[in-house]
């Protein structure tokens, strides 16, 4: 099976005063037809910067997107021009995005009708009656109720979750190939985060889209996702299939952060949490030596003298990018 | 009474106690700003917190678990109802009774960026609770805040820093040392982790257990996030919509929920293990959280639950202990 999207050693500098921080510095992921699969890391890790790099939304500067490539249907969209007709096409209608803030990706001056109708006139060619038609038919589709009357309401006569709805309503509505979700229930309350959830899950297997999902939250991956990426520093740490991370972490990132999250029923007589100790790394003037060094439990004087290993197979899909033997960290 | 100056006497082992108490605000209209209505942000809530114990009160956003928290340290005057805090009734007292009482009290609150005066070195934000209390001297002002730092695990060398040269994670360690300043009894914890990374928030939450077996204090941990609150809290209180719904042991709570709300909430945390997630089955609650200006007759959790009948639509169920500590408002249990 060929992969949709294959992104490979893609690399995406900030210029900044203090000095160049490489937000993303050298990743490759694919993502299969019909798969869904998740990006996880830390605030500042790059997970964000990565995806916006493909959609080619990066602002220039004090961003640069140095090097990589994007291949989506045979075609680089790294090459084509940000503002140009070619990759317009592509950004909204073959891969859509959904954002983390709902309020703020919603125009607030706009009816959510016209922020509808308008992905649907510019990349359908739809015809405004038809497009409003369609928008409402979006709206039922994603739970929202009397969508006749709702879709001429402003953005903040929504609630968080409804609002979230709308984008992803939005998101869909020109039958993508690929859905980037980006923190797409971090903003909202748990239970309303499990309907969201649950909404994309339902509405990327009926249009047979495939699911990018990019959070902090280790726990939504796990329900939803088939591979995760683990990314650490501007890099991808660890992937595989969600069994092999959650069941076999190799890369002491991985464990750490298995190991600090408190699960559901447990209290601190059962378990204690084990933190992982320090901050993550400032971005600007890295050693070259591997970045989680300074906070991994697991070094040897082997992670000191070499340079930040690339991923080494381990068994099927399952990569990791550390020195160490996997075997003496259990 | 100056029950501020002497050493308070309790006569149970409650810290504090909460009746009834309710929290409106008003809702105002037109020029004249007239009230048209009410806020029910808390609608007759009643608690025990007790010594060296960690009270977790979880809810959704808007359910008014933060107004509890703020009535408690008196930084709103609550429309009814009894705050009980050592012995003291503080929810009618005036601003001059209740500064002496806020000694006992500590808070730690969600966003350590804005919760810290930025022009302001870290001694002095760590400090100020103990000049404003007077409860230290220029010669012993240096050993207390650097023991105060130590505790919570920073290294004094950096207390002349201004907030913005700490991390996040350091923020939230200093936010904490000034709060146990005074040597409170109480520290009220609103949401303390919920704005800090994956990897930094265990720290914090190890750091707040330590805290209190050194210096027996009892919390109210406010949070939204179950797993959280429940690995702190020796019990929890689940709130809807301005009301307790269930309050139990964090074990019981977990293994045995009453509530459908708890049970919604508790089904809807994610799990980080796929093979537990990928079969548990998930309810997914419909609709969304009414207005607290215009919440339903009855239950207030009535148009979202299954086991609705017209009873729940009419009579406002009341917390009933069903044995154990466990007690649950709902008619349906």
């Amino acid at each position: 099976m060929e992969a949709l999207l294959n992104v490979e050693n893609l690399k995406t500098y900030f210029n900044t005063y203090h000095g160049q921080v490489k937000a993303v510095d050298g990743i490759s992921l694919y993502i299969n037809p019909r798969e869904t699969i998740g990006i996880v890391g830390e605030s500042g890790c790059g997970k964000s910067v990565s995806m916006l790099s493909v959609m080619q939304l990066i602002p220039t500067p004090p961003g640069e997107i140095v090097d990589g490539k994007a291949i989506f249907d045979g075609n680089d969209l790294l090459e084509y021009d940000a503002k140009g007709d070619k990759m317009c096409s592509v950004r909204g209608g073959k891969i859509a995005m959904i954002f983390q803030e709902p309020m703020t990706s919603l125009n607030p001056v706009l009816t959510i009708c016209r922020q509808l109708t308008e992905t649907l006139e510019w990349h359908l060619g739809m015809d405004p009656h038809a497009a409003r038609l369609r928008a409402i038919e979006l709206l039922k589709l994603v739970g929202i109720p009397e969508a006749e009357k709702r879709i001429d309401a402003y953005p903040h006569q929504f609630s968080g979750g409804m609002r979230q709805r709308v984008m992803i309503a939005m998101a869909i509505s020109c039958n993508p190939e690929i859905l980037i979700a980006d923190e797409p229930t971090t903003a909202l309350d748990v239970t309303t985060q499990a309907q969201i959830m649950e909404l994309m899950k339902k509405t990327t297997e009926e249009f047979n889209t495939s699911l990018i999902i990019v959070t902090h939250n280790i726990g939504v991956v796990a329900r939803y996702a088939e591979r995760i990426y683990v990314m650490y520093a501007g890099r991808i740490v660890e992937s595989g299939l969600s069994y092999d991370i959650f069941d076999n972490p190799c890369h002491p990132y991985t464990i750490g952060l298995l190991k600090c999250v408190p699960q559901l029923g447990e209290t601190r007589n059962t378990r204690k949490l084990i933190p992982i100790t320090g901050m993550p790394p400032n971005l600007i003037d890295m050693e070259p030596t591997c970045a989680f060094l300074p906070r991994c439990t697991y070094k040897n004087e082997r992670c000191e003298r070499e340079l930040w290993p690339p991923l080494r197979h381990i068994d099927g899909k399952h990569y990791v990018a550390c020195h160490g033997d996997i075997r003496e960290k259990k | 009474m100056k029950a501020a100056e002497d050493e308070p006497v309790i006569e149970d082992e409650s810290v504090i106690e909460v009746k009834n108490l309710k929290m409106y605000f008003p809702i105002t209209a037109g020029i004249l700003r007239r009230k048209v209505g009410d806020i029910k942000a808390v609608d007759d809530v009643s608690f025990k917190i007790r010594k060296n114990e960690t009270l977790g009160l979880v809810g959704e956003s808007g359910c008014g678990k933060t107004t509890v928290g703020r009535c408690i340290l008196r930084l709103y005057r609550p429309t009814s109802g009894n705050i009980i805090f050592m012995g003291t009734d503080i929810s009618r007292l005036p601003e001059d009774r209740i500064r002496p009482m806020r000694i006992h009290m500590g808070a730690v609150f969600q966003d350590p960026y804005g919760s810290l005066n930025p022009r302001q070195t870290a001694r002095n934000i760590v400090g100020k609770p103990l000049k404003t209390h007077k409860l230290a001297g220029m010669s012993d002002f240096s050993t207390r805040v650097t023991e105060l730092f130590n505790l919570v695990g920073l290294n004094p060398v950096m207390m002349n820093r201004v907030p913005h040269e700490f991390s996040g994670g350091q923020r939230q360690r200093l936010a904490i040392a000034r709060a146990l300043a005074c040597r409170p009894s109480l520290v009220v914890c609103d949401e303390p982790i919920s704005a800090l990374d994956v990897s930094i928030q265990a720290q914090i939450i190890n750091l707040l257990e330590e805290i209190q077996d050194v210096m027996g204090l009892t919390y109210l941990f406010i949070a939204h996030d179950l797993s959280v609150v429940q690995h702190i809290s020796t019990r929890v209180a689940v709130m809807y919509l301005g009301r307790i719904v269930e309050v139990t042991n964090a074990e019981e709570l977990y293994s045995n929920p009453l509530h459908p709300y708890t049970k919604a909430l508790l089904s809807a945390v994610p799990i980080p293990n796929p093979h537990i997630e990928q079969t548990r089955q998930r309810i997914v609650l419909k609709g969304e959280v009414p207005s607290p200006a215009n919440p339903p007759r009855g239950c207030h959790f009535h148009p979202r639950c299954e086991l609705a009948t017209t009873e729940c639509m009419e009579i406002k169920p009341e917390l009933r202990d069903i044995g154990n500590g466990h007690e649950v408002a709902c008619f349906k249990v």
